[in-house]
């Protein structure tokens, strides 16, 4: 009796798993698919957090197109042009990065890391310089715009949109930044091969995302005269 | 040597309940099925709180005046009430519970496809659940559960913390929703095609996609209405130039689907229930498996026939009620194939059946009253009145919780390895059955003749029904607490069930009961269709029973 007890335990775990690979899994492939499965639902949901608020832009911009167009000359569009080229940009670090993890080249994936990560804090600088201006001129959402000398009025509306849409991407930025620095450090310590990539791959995807919720962002905000 | 003989230890694993005892290795866990018996007990815990409040607000309605609260408190009470059995029973019920203990099972898988995240969901359940119980320090929230604007924008108390509980349990349910589409997509066992799924997975597939599609959009709505609270960014407030009803249509965008997150699972519980207790494989697979997905989907277009009355075009309204009345038909569907299923099938009355009979009677009286709702004649009649509280507590409530009690009797053996006492299980399922139905068939009555719903006093014609709807709500009680206290009271002897004691025919009664943490001693593979009763694939049963 014991000793079938044994054979059947030593069956178990007789095989070695490869570094990375969770115990639920049968192989690799089976992980990396169901990892990044998850991820692109993951991106579905975060496309219909942000849908609700462009249906509200939308809504809210039929009805009040003159205090929209008003509202957005207040804003600087070589700024948000200059934003948009930085995550565009960043977007292709973040590709090479996962290039870099898919060939096993650890060094160039820590530097388009890092790269990345560079990028999105000049955005955030940027963005930094758009707030602090919006601040001092009183641009502000619902109850606290102060701006003095509309012609238009209701531009408050413009700006509560603009202040929750940005800002909520914002969040994404710095989120992304996060995990970017998470997964530069795992790659630092060695964690990933050409046979196990996952985390850079689907963490790709996420800012892969962010950068296309901005790219619909800029024209909305920018350039709607 | 000895203990070589029992059934746990021959196999050289103990059961996953046995494997590291104590309340931190529970606390840290990632195994689906302990995670979904702390499900169990969190949603049990908010299902007594939301119960007794349902009773206090019975109560309070004995009688056409003030009988034991205040109007304000009346107000904050049946907000509660339905928060809580909303967003922290209800939906999270069968999915959570159900769904994260028998769904990787039915698979043949070891676990979730992220057991992490699975964690994660039950910690940010807590989360929510506290930041809602937390309202009532804040002054609790009187605005209905659906905090319409503009009330919600201008009262005060905790609404934005309630409203920010919701948002947090979104997460929570998201979560689970991705974790079963991976898991479905991802780790079924060898041989399994689409059309190999058991039923119940199809069901929970088809729950996870509207999870998954329109959780975020009430994130946002709430989000949204928070900050109308704090900034008045104005999207709601006619004053400054936003929409009231922009307000509905989102809320409503998410919380009709939602009405499905509730129904699909219990439906999903019904087509394993069924089957197994009439011994006959299940009428119309494939008719079923789409039928979910169908409601999944046109679950997304009909939102508005919740506001057929605040002020809508007439063309948007007959569109809105012609899908209200499209929708009706899948869920037709799956009720005539558990029937057909029935049918000339050897019926075995035992609990989960007989749960699953009323839930066939509860969920068919629910379906048919929303027709009448449906029309856009009749609902400027019925809106608001006490026959839409009772519809939806015959779908929400009533099916829900039938459903739930059917699957928890079914895999109560798979659970914990206990059988439960069969007669007082049976008698509490009577009374929950008899219970129901008088408290919610006479508001239905007093609902189409004119009682609007949320008032706190009434006229004297409508005492007799709320009198018989309050006596039903004790009966009702009684045996909920009944059925409790059954299952618990089976936790006090030794584990006596063995692997397969209903005969079923899908993987989880492969596995031991309880089964090991890994699930199976080996990866099955799947040879036979889930619902084939002609033959005995794997006579595990009879195997173990010679065993002892």
């Amino acid at each position: 009796m014991s000793d079938s007890t044994t054979t059947v335990q030593t069956d178990r775990h007789a095989h070695a798993h490869p570094p990375g690979l969770q115990h639920h899994f049968t192989n690799m492939t089976q992980q990396f698919e169901a990892a990044k499965l998850g991820m692109w639902l993951f991106l579905v949901t975060e496309v219909l957090l942000f849908g609700g608020l462009f249906v509200g832009y939308g809504i809210m911009h039929s009805k009040h197109p003159e205090a929209f167009v008003a509202a957005h000359h207040h804003l600087d569009w070589r700024l948000g042009a200059l934003n948009t080229i930085v995550l565009l940009l960043s977007s292709f670090t973040m590709v090479m990065g996962v290039w870099a993890a898919q060939t096993g080249q650890r060094k160039k994936l820590i530097a388009f890391l890092l790269l990345t990560v560079f990028l999105a804090l000049v955005f955030m600088g940027v963005k930094y310089v758009e707030y602090s201006h919006k601040f001092h001129e009183g641009l502000l959402p619902g109850k606290f715009y102060s701006h003095q000398g509309d012609t238009v009025p209701g531009q408050f509306m413009f700006f509560s949109f603009y202040f929750m849409m940005t800002g909520l991407h914002g969040i994404h930025v710095l989120l992304g930044i996060v995990a970017i620095l998470w997964i530069t450090f795992r790659a630092w310590r060695g964690h990933f091969s050409a046979q196990y990539y996952g985390p850079v791959d689907i963490t790709g995807l996420y800012w892969h995302l962010v950068d296309l919720i901005w790219i619909y962002l800029f024209p909305l905000m920018y350039l709607i005269s | 040597m000895a203990d070589a003989m029992t059934p746990t230890a021959a196999h050289g694993h103990p059961d996953y309940l046995s494997e590291n005892k104590g309340l931190w290795n529970w606390l840290t866990t990632v195994d689906h099925k302990r995670i979904g018996l702390m499900y169990l007990w969190s949603v049990t815990a908010f299902m007594i709180i939301g119960g007794l409040l349902a009773l206090v607000i019975r109560l309070e309605l004995l009688t056409p005046r003030q009988t034991i609260m205040s109007a304000e408190l009346y107000n904050r009470a049946f907000t509660l009430h339905g928060a809580i059995m909303t967003f922290l029973v209800i939906i999270p019920a069968i999915p959570a519970i159900l769904g994260n203990f028998a769904l990787p099972l039915l698979l043949g898988a070891k676990d979730v496809a992220f057991p992490r995240l699975n964690l994660a969901s039950l910690y940010v359940y807590w989360i929510g659940a506290a930041m809602a119980v937390s309202t009532l320090l804040l002054g609790g929230v009187d605005t209905g559960w659906t905090f319409y604007t503009p009330y919600s924008t201008t009262t005060g108390g905790g609404v934005s913390m309630m409203v920010l509980a919701a948002f947090v349990l979104g997460f929570s349910s998201i979560f689970t929703g991705l974790n079963f589409i991976a898991t479905t997509h991802k780790l079924r066992a060898p041989g399994m095609g689409w059309f190999q799924l058991p039923l119940f997975v199809w069901g929970m597939y088809s729950t996870a996609i509207i999870q998954i599609l329109a959780t975020p959009v009430l994130g946002i709505t709430l989000l949204l209405l928070v900050m109308e609270r704090v900034f008045h960014i104005g999207i709601f407030d006619p004053q400054l130039g936003g929409d009231p009803v922009l307000f509905q249509h989102f809320f409503w965008f998410y919380s009709h689907p939602a009405v499905y997150i509730m129904i699909l699972p219990a439906m999903a519980v019904m087509s394993e229930v069924i089957p197994t207790f009439s011994k006959k494989s299940i009428f119309g697979y494939k008719a079923i498996a789409f039928s979910s997905v169908a409601i999944a989907l046109l679950g997304f277009l009909v939102w508005a026939h919740h506001m057929f009355v605040a002020g809508m075009s007439l063309f948007a309204g007959a569109i809105f009620s012609f899908l209200t009345f499209f929708i009706a038909i899948p869920s037709a569907i799956k009720v005539f194939n558990w029937i057909a299923t029935m049918w000339r099938g050897s019926i075995d009355l035992k609990v989960p059946m007989l749960y699953a009979i009323n839930f066939l009677l509860i969920f068919t009286i629910g379906g048919l009253t929303g027709l009448f709702l449906a029309s856009l004649s009749t609902d400027v009649h019925l809106h608001d009145t006490y026959f839409v509280v009772s519809h939806f507590h015959y779908v929400m409530a009533g099916s829900n919780m039938l459903a739930l009690l059917a699957g928890l009797h079914y895999w109560w053996p798979k659970m914990y390895g206990r059988m439960y006492n069969n007669t007082l299980a049976t008698i509490a399922c009577t009374l929950i059955f008899i219970g129901f139905n008088a408290t919610f068939l006479p508001q239905f009555v007093m609902g189409s003749r004119g009682m609007p719903r949320r008032y706190y006093n009434y006229l004297e014609q409508f005492q007799t029904m709320h009198v018989a709807s309050t006596i039903g709500s004790w009966i009702l009680a009684a045996g909920l607490f009944l059925a409790l206290a059954t299952l618990l009271a089976s936790l006090r002897k030794p584990k006596d069930a063995v692997p397969n004691p209903w005969n079923g025919r899908t993987f989880e009664w492969e596995a031991g009961s309880p089964p090991i943490t890994h699930n199976f001693e080996h990866t099955p593979v799947c040879i036979y269709s889930p619902y084939d009763y002609r033959e005995h694939p794997v006579p595990i049963a009879e195997e173990e029973k010679s065993a002892h």
